[in-house]
């Protein structure tokens, strides 16, 4: 089904779909701050924040506040597109539900 | 495996998560209705004093201080005595509010926050300040309401957005105010002590009490 196929599989983690979501409505966020957002494990985040970044879908920024390294994300062009056809497939499902 | 119930549900995911990364949403409404209780105890010290004063009941102090410099210390005493109440009260139950939703209370949301609101609200003290100096009073209370108001407005993006609805209140007020002078003390009165408690009450039936329900059950 076309309906199936337009329903991204990278975003089949709630994890993934959340920091998504995140980066759609903010410029750009730093690690620390998804990890509030998301409440999840340095670890865990790091390993969803590369499968996004393998797959294209978000690009990050090395930066310095004081001595500490701070690493800052943000939606690419392809995450953005991505996202905006998951989003209008799951409208889809809910709206075969009626 | 994708079925519409779970497509709605990581629709509400994405939602709560949009919410989350860009809108303050601890904001508690009992910090609400105790900053509007404070606003009222302290417009009612405040009435006191004047009272006395038009009566001349303090009769004494006025014929040393004919300027009213005395009373204009004592409003002022009382004026800070009250935002300082205010600000405690009001961060205390955000602060406990941030505590039970696990978000933290100082992170980007909170900073874009603070400084959508503390723009207007800095260029209005100055404007107030100024014209306090000029022993301009009349307009005081208004210019309060007004640029609070305009404060709530413009934070409102940042936050639960149902606060610029209270900015709209404080907004009506205060222009209302400005063809009323003499009554500056009771729009103070009803827009920072009125309209808080119910915007406040509202707020905290609608977002926190179902809550707290929620848990128990």
């Amino acid at each position: 089904m076309s309906l199936i196929e337009n329903l991204n599989k990278i975003f089949d983690s709630r994890i993934r779909l959340g920091i998504m979501s995140a980066l759609m409505v903010n410029a750009e966020i730093s690690f620390n701050e998804l990890k509030d957002i998301l409440q999840i494990t340095d670890g865990n985040l790091a390993s969803h924040l590369k499968t996004l970044e393998e797959s294209g879908y978000i690009k990050f920024q090395k930066g310095f506040v004081g001595r500490k390294t701070n690493t800052t994300y943000s939606v690419t062009k392809a995450g953005e597109k991505a996202f905006k056809t998951h989003l209008a497939a799951l409208e889809k499902m809910i709206g075969n539900m009626k | 495996m994708n079925n519409p119930q779970q497509s709605l549900e990581d629709l509400q995911h994405i939602k709560k998560m949009m919410e989350r990364s860009s809108r303050f949403i601890s904001l508690s409404g009992l910090s609400g209705v105790a900053a509007g209780t404070c606003a009222l105890v302290g417009a009612w010290f405040a009435s006191q004093k004047i009272n006395c004063w038009v009566k001349g009941d303090c009769q004494l102090s006025r014929i040393i201080d004919t300027g009213g410099r005395q009373l204009m210390n004592e409003l002022f005493w009382i004026a800070t005595l009250t935002f300082v109440a205010a600000f405690v009260l009001a961060f205390l139950f955000t602060f406990l509010r941030s505590k039970k939703t696990g978000v933290p209370l100082w992170g980007g949301t909170t900073v874009r926050l603070f400084w959508n609101t503390m723009v207007p609200l800095a260029v209005g003290a100055i404007f107030l300040f100024r014209m306090l100096q000029l022993q301009q009073y009349d307009l005081i209370a208004p210019g309060c309401l007004i640029f609070y108001g305009l404060a709530l407005i413009n934070g409102s993006k940042y936050t639960l957005g149902e606060i610029k609805y209270l900015g709209y209140g404080m907004l009506l007020l205060g222009i209302v105010n400005l063809w009323y002078v003499g009554y500056g003390l009771h729009f103070w009165a009803m827009g920072f002590g009125v309209l808080h408690i119910v915007y406040g009450a509202v707020m905290w039936s609608k977002y926190e009490r179902k809550a707290s329900e929620k848990k128990q059950l």
